[in-house]
């Protein structure tokens, strides 16, 4: 249920757009990897709930999982790992190192066509 | 105006108090371990019998998570050493801000370490950067040898797996757990991660965690 932090911490972001731009949004793209354990729907649901009656309302939320990279440590190939049974696909050792997980990201918003919502 | 790029941290508040508690930890040169585990692990056990078991060489604060109560704060404080205890009320783990306030209440130059010991939960807290020097993630042989494959974030993010409750492998029969298999799948995910098997109850294996944590202290 990290997700409601989660939703909170996107809100302000968002926010803080939409009062520079004195424009409404209406859709927003978010990436995460795979580390930062997002559940689409849980997330999607707490984003709807806590958008009641602020700007965001009625937003659209769209989220992109980036996977989780690693290096083979025995032929250096650079793979998507999937972390429920993890081999190279290369060269099928199971030795590897995982790179830098993505971190949870704003991507873009999407703002409605030459509205001021009043708001900034 | 249509779509905008944005590329901002959705975390970044949080990112901003972790941030301060590192500069402020680090000025005073204190080590501070975010520990994590699931509920009845025995994080509070393994502080509690760390705390006494220094108490000559090692000075220890604690910052204690929980969604309500101060149990955990009160059975450190039985030790004499400082705790604040942070009620979540609801939240299942420690936001940084939440360290941050935490800090400023506990006495950082007479102390050594310091350990935060979050929720109770096994993946929210991961996902928050309080500001710490390293993360321990604490799993209980109770719990079944099969948690690093589930729960692979936390273990691929920590420092040190304390595996606790050793005691009850001994003699046979009383939990079915492979040490070896948890720590192979450890290991996959996390190459440098350090693993301590102990028993906070017995006091066995501890002085590995103990030398692992005094080496620690600037």
């Amino acid at each position: 249920m990290h997700e409601t932090a989660l939703a909170q911490g996107l809100i302000e972001v968002i926010s803080q757009e939409a009062e520079k731009r004195h424009a409404k949004p209406i859709r927003a793209k978010i990436s995460c990897g795979q580390l930062n354990i997002v559940n689409d729907e849980v997330l999607s649901f707490a984003f709807e709930a806590a958008t009641q009656g602020t700007r965001c309302e009625g937003m659209k939320l769209q989220i992109e999982h980036k996977a989780l990279q690693a290096e083979c440590l025995a032929c250096n190939q650079t793979f998507a790992v999937d972390l429920a049974g993890v081999r190279c696909p290369s060269c099928g050792a199971e030795n590897f190192r995982l790179l830098p997980d993505a971190p949870l990201l704003l991507e873009e918003i999407e703002f409605e066509e030459g509205v001021d919502d009043g708001e900034g | 105006m249509a779509k905008v790029d944005i590329g901002k941290k959705i975390l970044s508040a949080n990112e901003t108090y972790a941030l301060r508690n590192r500069e402020l930890l680090a000025r005073h040169k204190r080590p501070c371990f975010n520990i994590i585990s699931s509920p009845g692990s025995g994080k509070t056990t393994i502080l509690v019998r760390t705390i006494s078991d220094l108490a000559d060489r090692v000075r220890i604060g604690v910052i204690e998570g929980d969604i309500q109560t101060d149990i955990d704060a009160e059975r450190i404080r039985a030790t004499k050493a400082p705790a604040v205890q942070i009620n979540t009320e609801g939240a299942c783990h420690l936001s940084a801000a939440q360290v941050n306030h935490a800090l400023d209440k506990l006495p950082l130059e007479r102390l050594d370490i310091v350990f935060i010991e979050n929720v109770g939960n096994l993946v929210c807290p991961s996902a928050f950067e309080l500001g710490e020097n390293g993360k321990v993630v604490v799993l209980s042989v109770a719990e079944g040898d099969d948690k690093p494959v589930k729960y692979p974030a936390i273990f691929a993010k920590s420092k040190v797996l304390l595996v606790n409750k050793i005691d009850l492998l001994a003699g046979g029969a009383q939990v079915d757990f492979d040490l070896d298999r948890v720590r192979a799948d450890a290991r996959r995910l996390n190459k440098g991660i350090e693993i301590f098997p102990v028993s906070a109850k017995t006091g066995e294996g501890m002085q590995n965690w103990y030398d692992w944590l005094t080496d620690q202290i600037h």
